[in-house]
């Protein structure tokens, strides 16, 4: 027996759909987010509709059926209830849409703050362009002493941060489950990894006050840990967070 | 005169060096591209100078007085922007100039295509080139008047909304201003000579003056962008100025300033793509409209060749983006996370999926250009394949590092990243993605050359097995380049990584098409290639490019002025007036997405026009 094309074309969209929800949600347990998921399916079936009509005979073979549909006297029961079908079905996706909801609504925001050039702490300002963590020289010079403020730098950590940022600095510390934003997740290669160090040592110093008024309310909870740390203690800490990360700042000459 | 193979030679290493001078002038100069430095570093010099300025300080006082003061900056307040009832001064702004700028593009990226095509005729002596050309040159020559009436809208504008803003710039630009002033004198005059001189300078030694005329029309029209481009780029890193705007008195340092030679390039590449895809859009045009198969023919070969020139150019694009996108990430980490981390992010999303749109219309319209010969059945099979990968990367490319998320959906994944999707949404897998994309691009192009051919020459086999290693081995070292590279070093190799990804591209592209073009020497046609013999969805295709094309270059231009944010010169001069916040994604689409609703109905006012001026009475 011939499959028509249509049906083919319909097959094909539907194995990838059962792919991306059995690979991602059931073997993986990650489920792809909706917004995602629609963007994927939306792009599938298009290259699939390219693939399947760049013939002549091709894009008759895969309209034939719904030409049929639509043209043939015989068929006109069947079509009134393919109309039927199709209109209920739209009916639904709309009440799926607009129907009222108790979840909260979408946030679309990234939480990425662009820092300033200048900021204030310690009463000292400091300029985040040109500004260099003091120790990384050692990393050079004295091994040994940069092996020693890195392991100080992680006692920093473990009695300050981890609590929020968990004790594997993915950001599930015991605390985390009670913040929106959650806490920094350092593991993951979209945040520590792709900055500066002067922007860790200013997101460190001035918390969640000292975010830019753009794009407020950031409602971060992090603490103003200039008021809790020294200077040199969260330098510290940096040098530890991409040590045990084992990520690099971001840079513009090599080290 | 014999026209000699050598003397079209001689004349596009000419028309290189013309077009490339000002980029060459900028390398070689003392203050070379290469010697421009990030805001942090140029901050601390000024500041060590200042420091060791201080003892000399009454020498210069006396050099001082020779030269002309300049104003700082002024600090502006609410009540210094004129207000225009019933209008809104940024919206007015931002559609003259967007709208000004889509035409300059088109206007600009004409004539150098239209240069390269004559001169093909010419070297061929082939005359349906040589009449393509004039077509083409027929429809920017409508689109020039329009150009310039938005430019005009555009100065207008700026003196009625943000009189202070103007006065500043001119006191600074005002040299290169009247430069502006005076070459655009001279654009009009050589357009104006090369469009209506096109049949009195068409034979003999004539010809040669003709190329000459377009060739400094070419000329004059970059360096005119690239002045522009000096002002738009002074606006998002200013230089030549001190801390408090003062203009220092040299015109070359405010117009080489850091994003000055990125944008160029940019800019250049940009619009010979977006040229190449309205003209298409315009073949398409006539090509649904023609009466005859003859007319549908050459409208179908002019659609071919406006798409290659479109595809060709817009093959390179990704990689002058990526250099200008780093270039701002390193004049300013500020502008950089607010480009692609921050507030714009999300219009990012949508970039991606435009440009995916533009691979896909470009690829659907070479698959369907196969059906003009019946020889391309052979290679149908494989189409499938191409369009998976294609769709594969398309995929990569899009995939947001940030989800949006419902709250269920949150706790299932336990936190805003995907643990598998979270790492495609960083740059390293948008390079790999894209470099793979244009590669299976190019073998789409390539099969289609293939076509209706046979080659005949005895190494035919090993060609092939050649072409496959090549594609083979620049696709494992752009993955491991990507993987490696990308997720597993530092930032510096990781921005690094892209130009060897970029390198393996740009081989297979240049290395196949040798291989291809020795290997079909005089290979045997297996079939008649029909022009017009292609259906009218390919047509769509190319509407669908000229489209997206423009929607991008809205969007995109938008965020790039857009990270100045709440600046009219990034860090030199505020912008106090009441339209200084970041508008909302939806409310900039919204904008943006009436410019081109507007462009599109003069683009087509200018398409019936051209159709109406062919007509006989």
């Amino acid at each position: 027996m011939k499959i028509s094309r249509l049906l083919l074309a319909v097959i094909v969209i539907g194995i990838f759909y059962s792919f991306f929800k059995i690979f991602f949600g059931i073997i993986l347990k990650q489920p792809i987010p909706g917004s995602l998921f629609t963007m994927y399916m939306f792009f599938i079936i298009i290259g699939v509709l390219l693939v399947f009509s760049f013939t002549e005979q091709g894009a008759k073979e895969l309209m034939s059926p719904i030409k049929d549909l639509l043209e043939n006297p015989e068929k006109m029961m069947m079509r009134n209830v393919v109309f039927g079908i199709v209109t209920i079905f739209a009916g639904f996706i709309t009440y799926q849409q607009v129907k009222p909801s108790f979840e909260a609504p979408l946030e679309l925001r990234t939480i990425h703050p662009a820092p300033p050039s200048n900021i204030s702490a310690y009463n000292k300002s400091y300029n985040l362009l040109t500004l260099e963590n003091p120790f990384m020289k050692y990393k050079k010079e004295d091994p040994e002493k940069f092996k020693q403020l890195i392991y100080e730098g992680g006692e920093v950590y473990f009695k300050n941060c981890f609590y929020c940022h968990g004790d594997k600095l993915d950001g599930k510390g015991h605390y985390a489950h009670g913040f929106n934003p959650l806490p920094a997740n350092f593991m993951d290669v979209g945040t520590i990894a792709q900055l500066q160090e002067s922007y860790l040592f200013w997101r460190i110093a001035t918390g969640g006050p000292g975010l830019p008024k753009e794009a407020a309310p950031w409602l971060s909870s992090m603490p103003v840990w200039q008021n809790f740390l020294s200077e040199e203690e969260i330098w510290k800490v940096i040098l530890f967070l991409y040590d045990y990360t084992g990520y690099v700042p971001r840079s513009w000459e090599k080290h | 005169m014999k026209f000699s193979k050598k003397i079209t030679l001689t004349f596009f290493i000419i028309l290189f060096l013309v077009l490339a001078s000002p980029i060459i002038l900028n390398i070689t100069s003392k203050s070379s591209v290469f010697s421009l430095q990030p805001l942090s570093i140029v901050l601390a010099e000024e500041v060590k100078q200042d420091a060791a300025a201080a003892p000399a300080e009454e020498t210069a006082v006396k050099e001082d007085k020779a030269k002309p003061a300049y104003p700082p900056a002024p600090k502006l307040k609410e009540s210094d922007y004129p207000k225009v009832k019933g209008f809104n001064g940024r919206i007015v702004i931002w559609l003259a100039a967007q709208l000004h700028l889509w035409f300059a593009a088109f206007v600009l990226a004409v004539p150098i295509f239209v240069l390269i095509i004559e001169g093909i005729g010419v070297a061929t002596k082939d005359e349906r080139y040589d009449k393509m050309a004039y077509e083409f040159i027929k429809i920017s020559l409508t689109a020039y008047s329009i150009t310039a009436v938005f430019g005009g809208l555009l100065a207008f504008s700026l003196i009625v909304f943000y009189p202070d803003f103007l006065k500043y710039m001119a006191n600074i630009f005002g040299s290169t201003m009247l430069a502006y002033a005076f070459l655009f004198f001279a654009e009009s005059a050589s357009l104006y000579i090369y469009y209506y001189g096109w049949n009195w300078l068409k034979h003999g030694f004539k010809k040669w003056v003709h190329l000459t005329i377009g060739l400094i029309l070419n000329a004059v029209g970059t360096t005119l962008m690239f002045l522009a481009n000096a002002w738009v780029t002074f606006m998002m890193s200013p230089g030549g100025v001190d801390a408090a705007g003062v203009f220092q008195g040299n015109d070359w340092a405010v117009i080489h300033n850091f994003l000055w030679n990125p944008i160029n390039l940019h800019r250049f590449v940009a619009n010979v793509a977006y040229g190449g895809s309205v003209v298409g859009a315009y073949a398409a045009y006539r090509f649904l409209s023609a009466q005859t198969r003859d007319e549908k023919a050459h409208y179908d070969w002019m659609g071919y060749t406006a798409n290659f020139i479109a595809i060709a150019a817009l093959l390179p694009l990704p990689f002058a983006g990526y250099w200008l996108t780093a270039e701002i990430y390193a004049y300013s980490q500020q502008m950089g996370i607010t480009l692609m981390g921050g507030v714009f992010a999300w219009l990012f999303i949508i970039q991606a999926v435009l440009i995916g749109a533009l691979f896909l219309s470009a690829n659907y319209y070479l698959w369907c250009g196969m059906g003009r010969s019946e020889g391309a059945v052979r290679y149908n099979k494989y189409i499938k394949y191409i369009a998976f990968v294609i769709i594969a990367c398309f995929l990569v490319w899009f995939t947001p590092h940030t989800l949006v998320m419902t709250q269920a959906e949150l706790k299932a994944l336990g936190g805003p990243y995907h643990k598998y999707l979270g790492p495609l949404g960083i740059m390293p897998a948008k390079n790999t993605a894209v470099n793979i994309m244009i590669l299976f691009t190019f073998l789409s192009f390539l099969l289609y050359r293939r076509a209706n051919k046979v080659a005949t020459v005895s190494w035919a086999k090993y060609g092939n097995i050649a072409q496959t290693a090549i594609f083979a081995g620049a696709i494992i070292n752009i993955v491991f380049l990507g993987v490696y590279y990308g997720y597993f070093t530092n930032t510096v190799l990781k921005v690094g990584s892209s130009v060897p990804q970029v390198a393996s591209t740009l081989s297979v592209i240049i290395f196949c098409i040798i291989i291809d073009v020795l290997m079909f020497k005089g290979a045997k046609d297996v079939a008649p290639l029909k022009w017009g013999n292609v259906p009218d969805r390919s047509q769509y295709a190319l509407f669908l490019l000229a489209v997206s094309f423009t929607w991008l270059m809205g969007l995109m231009g938008y965020i790039r002025s857009g990270i100045r944010q709440h600046w009219h010169v990034y860090a030199i001069m505020r912008d106090n007036s009441a339209d200084a916040f970041t508008p909302t994604i939806g409310y900039s689409a919204q904008i943006v997405s009436i410019g081109v609703i507007i462009f599109m109905a003069i683009v087509i006012f200018i398409f019936w026009l051209n159709q109406i001026s062919s007509k006989k009475a």
